[in-house]
């Protein structure tokens, strides 16, 4: 019970101070707060696919700025796709993410996760929080996260895994989908992605 | 699985289906990836030879080892890569991550009961991944083009030359004598690796619009990574003159003097300082195909 109020005492005040609280606070206490709900559900551990999406959905997508983690990935295509088609992108990008999201959580076990003191100057609206994932028996994993100031708070608008850029990735992959078959034949590739590659556990 | 399957089908197909489109179709492509369909072809022969076998066994060598046992196989391949590491640490410059690395080594083959237990890195004695084509990439040497290996998977020109020329040349395991001995061994680092890498490959098959290209952007990108030890300067994105974003938009102020200096597309056109630091290497994208990783990992 003790650990419960902690637990919703830590989300109260993400929640609360999200507006000016610190980038480097903020992801640390989403992590803490998104591990501490892991390693007390028993149905997460054992990879239940709609209790991860839920988490990621609650506790992560709303420190993470979709439309411009779009942007970045379809690059060049973005001016020239219309406004519905900007916003079917983003939408379908964001589920792509999400699940990709919940996939990588799942593997969560017991792994520490180390932040870097943070380099920030004052005034900065654009940073890097670094983090390193500790395994036993692994070389550590580093996950970064680059985040933006919005009115709404830090925003992350991009993670890195082991020093690849998600986003990043996707870019390649976004304007060849467009050279062969246009915006699109991206978004129904996206759409298709996300209908058909459902989670595979049962 | 099923769908796990449908989805495999599909994604193979879509491979052939690119295989020809890109024999039928030059240009467009990547410039970093001019032999695209050549890497597509061996691309999906590693992805065949995985499902088939490698992928197969790694899961069975994984539910019948308990993890203990699984951890002291991957420390004590570990702790053989770790001199050769120490090595490239020397040659790039970098003394005090040499004498780290040496320091493991004694640290773990004394007291870890010969390389069985990560003894030093418990002791706050962090492991360093170096090999030769990283060492190359740290002398400004371009990485030249992409380059899938068969068996071995993701690699670049600079690196294949780095691995066979030189990495394998010292490399113990492979210059065993014994060949029933080294082959045994050989065989257990493979599967163990394939077995270490098994989680992250299944997020990879789930991200991927496609997997050929998303494997080789993650390689690409993670080796630049590696030559600057984890902290690269940024890269802009893309730089197509008619960008819809302004720069501004794209760089990232937390190393702003870094990143006006490398200020330069990635996409379509790569500047010459992202040549020469555009490695290869798949523990990356330690999806791949598990034998790149293990090998990879070792030199």
């Amino acid at each position: 019970m003790k650990r419960f109020l902690s637990l919703l005492l830590v989300v109260f005040s993400s929640l609360a101070l999200a507006q000016d609280v610190a980038p480097d606070v903020l992801v640390k206490s989403i992590t803490t707060e998104v591990i501490a709900i892991i390693k007390q559900d028993k149905e997460i551990q054992a990879g239940n696919p709609k209790k991860i999406a839920d988490v990621v959905e609650k506790r992560i997508l709303p420190h993470f700025s979709f439309a411009r983690m779009t942007q970045i990935a379809v690059a060049v295509n973005w001016r020239r796709a219309t406004p519905e088609q900007q916003k079917v992108l983003t939408e379908e990008f964001k589920t792509l993410l999400v699940r990709t999201y919940s996939n990588a959580l799942s593997l969560y076990r017991d792994q520490v996760i180390d932040f870097k003191p943070l380099r920030m100057k004052p005034g900065d609206t654009e940073v890097t929080i670094r983090s390193d994932i500790k395994q036993k028996g692994a070389q550590p994993v580093t996950l970064d996260y680059d985040m933006e100031k919005t009115p709404s708070g830090w925003k992350v608008f991009d993670v890195k895994v082991s020093g690849a850029s998600l986003i990043v990735n996707y870019r390649e992959d976004f304007a060849a989908q467009v050279r062969e078959s246009g915006i699109d034949g991206l978004i129904k590739v996206l759409v298709s992605k996300n209908r058909g590659a459902k989670p595979e556990k049962t | 699985m099923t769908v796990m399957r449908a989805i495999r089908t599909s994604c193979a197909a879509a491979l052939l289906a690119g295989l020809l489109s890109a024999c039928a179709t030059t240009g467009g492509g990547s410039t970093r990836d001019p032999l695209e369909p050549l890497n597509r072809a061996i691309f999906g022969f590693n992805e065949t030879f995985d499902q088939v076998l490698l992928k197969p066994v790694a899961e069975g060598y994984r539910a019948v080892l308990p993890e203990m046992v699984r951890t002291g196989v991957t420390n004590f391949f570990s702790n053989i890569e770790d001199v050769w590491i120490a090595a490239n640490n020397l040659l790039q410059g970098k003394p005090e991550n040499a004498l780290q690395d040496v320091m493991r080594v004694a640290i773990n083959t004394v007291i870890g009961l010969g390389g069985l237990i990560d003894v030093a890195s418990d002791a706050g004695l962090e492991k360093h991944n170096e090999d030769f084509g990283q060492t190359l990439g740290r002398w400004g040497i371009g990485s030249g083009p992409y380059i899938v290996l068969p068996f071995l998977g993701a690699s670049t020109l600079r690196d294949g030359i780095g691995l066979f020329g030189v990495d394998y040349a010292v490399e113990p395991v492979w210059n065993l004598d014994h060949i029933p001995t080294r082959n045994t061994l050989y065989a257990g680092r493979v599967v163990n690796s394939r077995a270490n890498a098994l989680d992250a490959a299944r997020v990879i098959e789930e991200a991927a619009l496609d997997k050929y290209r998303f494997v080789r952007d993650a390689h690409l990108q993670r080796r630049r990574s590696l030559i600057y030890d984890g902290d690269p300067p940024r890269e802009r994105e893309p730089e197509d003159s008619s960008s819809a974003l302004p720069a501004a938009q794209f760089t990232a102020s937390s190393t702003p003097g870094q990143a006006a200096a490398e200020a330069s597309g990635n996409e379509t056109v790569v500047p010459k300082s992202d040549m020469n630091v555009l490695v290869a290497d798949p523990a990356a994208a330690g999806a791949t195909t598990g034998i790149a990783q293990s090998v990879h990992q070792i030199p």
